[in-house]
């Protein structure tokens, strides 16, 4: 959304394929129309010719309804009060009622005072969008990291202990047959969670046992984690106790587990 | 304590700070010194920190203080965080707004009124993002709901109190400038 409001034309929203009548955005009204058509025509506003404003103004109204947009009620109130003030208008003034509380008032005045309030509105709604353009440009300090405003439980050794116990029931239940061979060494294990860190902040303790081949393969990875966690690489959280277990990567300062 | 080390603390305290810091927040933390000490020692920073013209600008936001960088530097900061500008709030949302700012606390009707047009998406909106708060209800017949514009208001506009906003009669000048 860019622009100045006051200078923007009047603009209706495209029909769509399978509606059949259209809204006119929330910020285009009748007192809306009315200013810009008295920016467009360079009138006083003090002193509109409101027999051609109405006019333009009943123009604009069935353009909209041509156009099956949905014409609210505040519309066709505002045609009417034009309507009025232009009879008004054409009125000689009543020599009595002049006698009596002096000059007629301009029978416009009062769509005046409600134009002005518009617009002073609308003034005060540019002065927001440019405070709002200026505040979206400063930063603040980014509040700590969304993981540690969930209060992370530390993980004890025991809640590790569990979790693997877990993985191995797991496996044993699952397996078919082990395929022995193909040691998987500490160092490659130590790598490829390094490396799955990499690519995401937090994985799940479990997760790194899926697709494992053997025994050996599920004791190694333990083996790597605790070893990670051992030198502060990675840290391993819960969001309550006996939860879940994460792995994180490791903040050199405030590793937990 | 003396005022000479009281800021260097508050300044610490303001970095560290999710929210505007606010005296009476201070006060808890100090309770031996005097919310006049507190609020010099605020002064004096603020003064030391601004005068630097640095990257960073301690400023007055809703009642509190906070440390943000400059708004000059955005391009650069933007460029570093590779993100792209916020959202903005549509102007029907902007509108509704002001309303609500120079006239709370006000109801759903007397918008109609002073905008023209029906507004309850836009406030809908604006509730929704607690920029607009409900402050009660008004004595009157059916008892409107009444609306007041937030402490995320003055956050989100970088406002120290609403009374910063420019008077109604500024607009009113602009109003007679732009005929």
């Amino acid at each position: 959304m860019d622009g100045d409001p006051n200078k923007s034309d009047p603009q209706v929203e495209p029909v769509e394929s399978t509606g059949i009548t259209i809204r006119l955005d929330g910020f285009e009204g009748p007192l809306d129309l009315l200013l810009y058509l008295i920016k467009r025509e360079e009138v006083d506003i003090w002193n509109i010719p409101i027999a051609r404003i109405t006019e333009q103004y009943l123009e604009y109204l069935e353009m909209m309804k041509d156009l099956n947009i949905n014409v609210a009620g505040e519309w066709l109130v505002m045609a009417s009060t034009l309507i009025y003030v232009k009879s008004r208008m054409l009125l000689p003034p009543d020599p009595a009622a002049a006698e009596e509380s002096g000059p007629a008032e301009d029978p416009r005045t009062e769509l005046v005072y409600q134009l002005l309030e518009h617009q002073k509105f609308k003034n005060a709604a540019q002065m927001l969008y440019t405070r709002e353009e200026v505040e979206n440009a400063v930063w603040q300090k980014p509040p700590k990291d969304a993981l540690e405003d969930e209060e992370v439980v530390s993980v004890t050794l025991f809640d590790v202990l569990k979790a693997f116990r877990e993985v191995v029931k797991r496996f044993d239940a699952q397996r078919a047959i082990e395929i022995a061979g193909e040691e998987v060494s500490l160092e490659e294990r130590m790598a490829e969670v390094r490396r799955l860190l990499l690519a995401r902040d937090t994985i799940l303790f479990s997760s790194f046992f899926d697709g494992a081949r053997s025994r050996q393969y599920l004791i190694v990875t333990f083996l790597a984690l605790l070893e990670l966690v051992r030198s502060r690489e990675v840290w391993l959280y819960q969001k309550q106790a006996f939860d879940e277990i994460y792995v994180s990567k490791g903040k050199s300062e405030e590793g937990g587990a | 304590m003396d005022i000479d080390e009281l800021v260097p603390i508050l300044e610490a305290i303001i970095y560290v700070a999710d929210d505007p810091v606010r005296p009476e927040q201070l006060k808890e933390i100090f309770p031996d010194e005097s919310y006049d000490k507190i609020e010099s020692a605020l002064a004096k920073l603020l003064g030391e920190f601004n005068e630097r013209r640095g990257g960073m600008a301690i400023r007055e936001i809703a009642g509190g203080v906070r440390m943000t960088t400059r708004p000059e530097y955005h391009e650069h900061i933007r460029a570093y965080l590779k993100t792209k500008p916020n959202a903005r709030l549509s102007l029907a949302a902007l509108e509704t707004l002001a309303v609500v700012a120079y006239r709370q606390p006000v109801t759903l009707a007397e918008i109609l009124a002073i905008r023209g047009k029906k507004s309850s998406s836009a406030l809908k909106t604006l509730l929704e993002k607690k920029l607009v708060t409900i402050a009660g209800r008004k004595q009157v017949v059916g008892r409107p709901i009444l609306y007041a514009t937030s402490r995320e208001f003055l956050i989100h506009f970088g406002l120290k109190d609403i009374s910063e906003l420019p008077t109604m009669e500024e607009f009113t000048e602009l109003a007679g400038e732009q005929q």
